[in-house]
Order: structure tokens, then sequence, then C-alpha cells
């Protein structure tokens, strides 16, 4: 009988076919309190985890540094001005009509990344990318290629007054970050 | 218990690989299966608590690393601006750190009181004990230097105190520190290294660890009674789950007492002048190290001459790892030992005095206070245990473990 171990409670015998079957006990106080122990185990190695992955995340002066004001004013017609945004290189470009020209005109469908240039600036004359080629990371040179908007010289990728690519292993165009003109002579980005 | 072990792996993969790695066998004859005296009492959880708490340690420690910067000029600022402030959650490491070292040193203090206590450290576990007076002396200065990284004043004025006492070697003692400095002082040199060396210790401690769990596991556990295991059937119960379980459950009220350091005074144990960045030109008023180093501190300062009290300082330590042979009393525990015991606990005062003299200014009052709990400390050692080991008038002791604990009788022998 009970001798104040757990016993294992027997019991009523299964018949027909159902006869060698094992039978599953009911869930016992030993169940209940392994269950609970170890949600609560797990509930604590969680809590304690997220803390040490987290701290890996950009901190809170990285993330004020995320934004970055510029004033245009100072920019001629023509030049390209690099700032640093995300601890890399942005560039601003200040464009003469003629390469607002050239980079409306061009037949989408050739581009290796179709893209028309209304999709890729908010006012023609300014266009705002990031200055990191996406083939593998160098920083182009501005008015310098056979499409006169930007030659990275690590392996020969040609981009265009809208920062398109058009020559070369780049296999996208310069991306554009997220801003906004906070009036006519200043703009935020990021 | 020693010997090559049964377990044999359920599944086939698991066959493979212990054919090449036997690291299940050894996970569970050391961990699962491994035989541990029935008797053992909380006093016997703090080596999982360690264990515990250097991992903790280990881990917050090398989350740290990412944002500290070990230079002299921006070393503060790191600390208590970046992972105070900015850092996610650093805040919370960094407190997790500095008042898990406390309880690191709080649970080591607990673990070899229980050796004192019990004789753990009495034949067949002397070199157990030595190699744990090894650990303990690893962790001082592990925890020296990491005091010293955060380059507040105390991290300073501790950092050129303990230094200085190299300078009393004679003839070379200057060298020695200048040596050890990277200069003239403590400086820049100091810390760079202070931190490699901090980085470095804990992983050397983690090995001694190892070899501290086996040389345990050769003879076993001692237990409350201090009679060795001689029937494993009737004095023992499996590691796991008795004494696993009971591991989660002392440490995780441990880890309560821990969460309400970080969350509710996490300051509580560090000293205010450390807030304040290191100035080699000027030393704080009143200069101590952690709580933990205090009964040191005060043997130091007790002895008037600096050679000597560095000597003292040092011997305090090193006499920790001659115990076993300074008590040989044939009795292990202090449960059977009444004399012994009184003096146990007349030590645990000294020490405790110690420790509160050296929070103290020194003055003529508290130094003739001092130098007699030193005396104390030493004669504990010194003269009492050896005193004892032979003329105590001891209890009898229980002709087993089983006949210790268990209500029934076990079987008598056959007529």
């Amino acid at each position: 009988m009970h001798d104040g171990r757990h016993a294992a409670r027997s019991e009523p015998s299964l018949g027909g076919w159902m006869a060698n079957a094992t039978t599953i006990e009911k869930p016992n106080r030993r169940d209940f309190l392994y269950l609970a122990t170890g949600s609560v185990g797990a509930a604590g190695v969680a809590a304690i985890a997220w803390p040490l992955i987290d701290q890996m995340n950009p901190d809170a002066s990285t993330l004020a540094m995320s934004s970055i004001e510029v004033d245009l004013g100072a920019i001629p017609e023509g030049q390209i001005v690099t700032v640093k945004w995300r601890g890399g290189p942005v560039f601003i470009r200040h464009r003469t009509e003629k390469e607002i020209e050239e980079a409306q005109n061009v037949n989408i469908g050739e581009l290796r990344d179709p893209q028309s240039d209304a999709q890729r600036v908010k006012k023609p004359e300014w266009l705002i990318v990031v200055g990191v080629c996406t083939h593998l990371g160098c920083v182009p040179l501005g008015h310098e290629g056979k499409y006169e908007g930007w030659f990275c010289p690590c392996h020969g990728s040609m981009y265009d007054t809208s920062g398109r690519i058009r020559q070369g292993p780049a296999p996208l165009n310069l991306a554009v970050p997220e801003y906004t003109f906070l009036s006519d002579a200043r703009v935020k980005i990021g | 218990m020693s010997g090559p072990s049964t377990y044999v792996p359920k599944s086939a993969i698991g066959r493979w690989f212990e054919a090449r790695l036997p690291l299940m066998g050894m996970v569970h004859s050391s961990f699962i299966a491994y035989p541990v005296p029935r008797n053992l009492n909380y006093m016997w959880t703090f080596g999982a608590i360690l264990s515990f708490m250097l991992v903790a340690q280990i881990v917050t420690g090398v989350v740290l690393a990412m944002h500290y910067i070990p230079s002299a000029n921006e070393a503060f600022d790191s600390v208590t601006n970046d992972i105070m402030r900015n850092v996610n959650y650093g805040w919370l490491v960094r407190y997790m750190h500095t008042n898990g070292a406390s309880l690191f040193f709080f649970a080591v203090y607990i673990h070899m009181f229980r050796g004192f206590y019990y004789g753990s450290f009495k034949p067949p576990r002397e070199l157990l004990w030595i190699i744990g007076v090894i650990i303990y002396f690893l962790m001082m200065a592990t925890a020296f230097m990491g005091y010293v990284l955060p380059w507040g004043s105390m991290s300073y004025a501790g950092a050129t105190v303990i230094t200085n006492l190299t300078s009393a070697i004679p003839f070379v003692g200057n060298s020695i520190a200048h040596w050890l400095w990277g200069g003239y002082a403590v400086g820049a040199p100091t810390l760079t290294r202070f931190y490699s060396l901090h980085y470095l210790l804990p992983f050397i401690i983690a090995a001694f660890v190892g070899l501290h769990v086996w040389a345990l596991h050769v003879p076993g556990q001692n237990n409350p009674d201090g009679v060795e295991v001689q029937n494993v059937d009737r004095d023992t119960v499996a590691f796991t789950p008795y004494a696993t379980i009971k591991d989660v459950f002392a440490l995780s009220i441990f880890l309560i007492f821990y969460a309400w350091l970080i969350f509710y005074i996490p300051n509580y144990l560090l000293d205010p002048d450390n807030s304040k960045v290191a100035n080699p030109l000027m030393t704080p008023a009143h200069v101590v190290p952690e709580w933990y180093l205090l009964p040191f501190y005060a043997i130091l300062r007790a002895i008037p001459n600096k050679l000597m009290g560095v000597i003292a300082l040092f011997a305090a330590i090193v006499v920790l790892a001659l115990v076993p042979w300074l008590d040989r009393s044939p009795v292990k525990s202090a449960k059977y030992r009444p004399t012994y015991r009184f003096f146990f606990w007349v030590f645990v005062v000294v020490c405790i005095g110690l420790g509160y003299l050296g929070s103290q200014e020194p003055t003529e009052g508290t130094a003739l206070i001092a130098r007699i709990l030193t005396a104390g400390y030493f004669g504990f050692f010194l003269v009492v245990m050896p005193l004892l080991s032979f003329t105590e008038k001891t209890k009898p002791i229980p002709a087993s473990i089983a006949d210790a604990v268990l209500p029934n009788k076990p079987a008598q022998a056959q007529a």
C-alpha cells in the first residue's frame, strides 16, 4: 500500500483491442511543480538574457547622432558636399539645370536598377544620396565617370547625375536616405 | 567514487560521440550519478553558488569590456557616463558586476568558514583546500585590479597603496614598484596592464576551479558529522536530483539577495569617493579597500613597521594554506569538538572585528585593539589549532553517516 513515497496510480485494466495499450497517468503534483518551476526559471533566464543582448544595440549617444541637420545655403550650384551621417558619407549635390535634365531624360528600362529621377528626389535641384558604392562599399568620386555623376575607383562602377548605377559591377543605385526639408535652405537627414 | 563512467547513451549519435569523447559520461558520473553524503546541510550549497557567481562575473565583465575604455583620460567617463547612462541596460550590467564581486566574496567566506568548522581541510582533502586558498588569492588580485579600472579617486588610492607594498622589500622594492607601475607612480600604463590582467585572471580562476572540483571528486564531499562515507548505498544519495535541486533552491535565495542589492541599494557597498575621478595630486581623506579586504588591511596597519606589516599581511593569507598541518585533530567536525567550536566562533568575531577596524581611521586606541585582534587571528592558527589537535576532549563521533541521520538503524550484522 502507500508507504509515503510517490506510488503509481493503479489504472483499471483495458479490455479488447486496447489490452496492450499503455495508459497515461493524470498529471500529479510533481508534474505541476516541475512545470511551474521550469516556467519561472525560463522566464528568469529570458529576463536576464535580454539586457545582456540589448546592450550591444546602438546606445543613447549613438541614437542621438542618428539625425543631422545641414545648411544648404552655403552650397553653390554644381557643387557636391559630403557630410558624415551615421558614421558614413552622404553626398548632397546642388544639381545644375543640365544635370537635372540628363537625369530625367533616361530610358528607365535600360537601367540595372530601374528608378525614375522623380522617385529619388524631393526637390529636383537637391540630390541627397548615401556616398557608399553598392558594390563593395568604397566612397565614389564626384564629377567623374562617363555619366558625370560619380565614379568608384575600386572596381569601376559609374553612377549618373541621379546616383543611379549605369556601368560597372555595382548592383543597385546609390541609396537615398530618409530626409526632410525643414526649410528651403535647411534639410534634416535621418 | 572514481573510475570510468558506466554511462551508456540511449541514441546512436550519442554512442558515436561518447566513443570518441566521453563528455556525457563525465557529466553523468560527476554531476548526476555522483554520490554525495545524505547528511549535507545548506552550508554545502555555496560551491554551486560560487560557480554561478564566477560565470556571472565573467559574463557581465565581458559585456562591460565591450564599452569600457582603459585609458586614463577616458576610463572614468566610459563607466560613469557611457556605461551608466548611454549603453542600453549598462547601469544594470555595471551594478551586477560590482555587487556580484561583493557577493562572490560573501559566498567564498561562508564556504571557507564551513571548511574551518567541519574540518573539510583534513586528510585526504589537503590539496583540495590548498587549491581553494590559491583561488581565494586569485580572487583578491582580480578584485583589486577590477576596482582600479573605473579610475575613481579610491581606485587610484587603492592602486597606489597596494602596489606600494612592494616598495617595502629591501634593496629591490623600489625597482619592483616601478616595474609594476610602468612609471614612477600609478598612471596610464598601470591602468592598461591591470585591465589586461583583470580580463585574464578569472579564466585562471576557472582553471583552478576545475582542479578544485576534480580534487573534491576523488574522496567526495566532507559532511557535517565529519565521518567519511563507508557504504555508498546507506550513506549517500545521487547528486541529481537531490543536491542539484538543493543547490538551485539555495542559489535562488542567494539571487534574491543579489537582486535586492542591485535594484534597491546598488551603491551601498561602494565608496562615495570613487564617484570622483582620480587625482594623482590628492588622496582621499579616508582610504579604505572594499569590505572583503578590510581584515587584511587592518592587519597591515596594526604592525607599526612597514616591512613587518607587509609580511604580516601576506602571512595572514599564507597561514590559510598551512591549516591542514596545524590542525591535526582526528575528529573532523566541530559538532563533536566543543572546545574547538568555541574558539572557532571567537575567530569569527576576531575576523569581523578586524574588518570593522579596517574601515575606521587608525587612532591610538584602535591601534591597540587591532594588535590584539591580529594576535587573535594568528593565535587561532598557530596556537589553538595545534594545541587542541591532541589535547581536546572530543565527543564521540557516530559510527557512520547513516547512523547519524537515518531514524531506523541499518540492518544488524547476521547473528
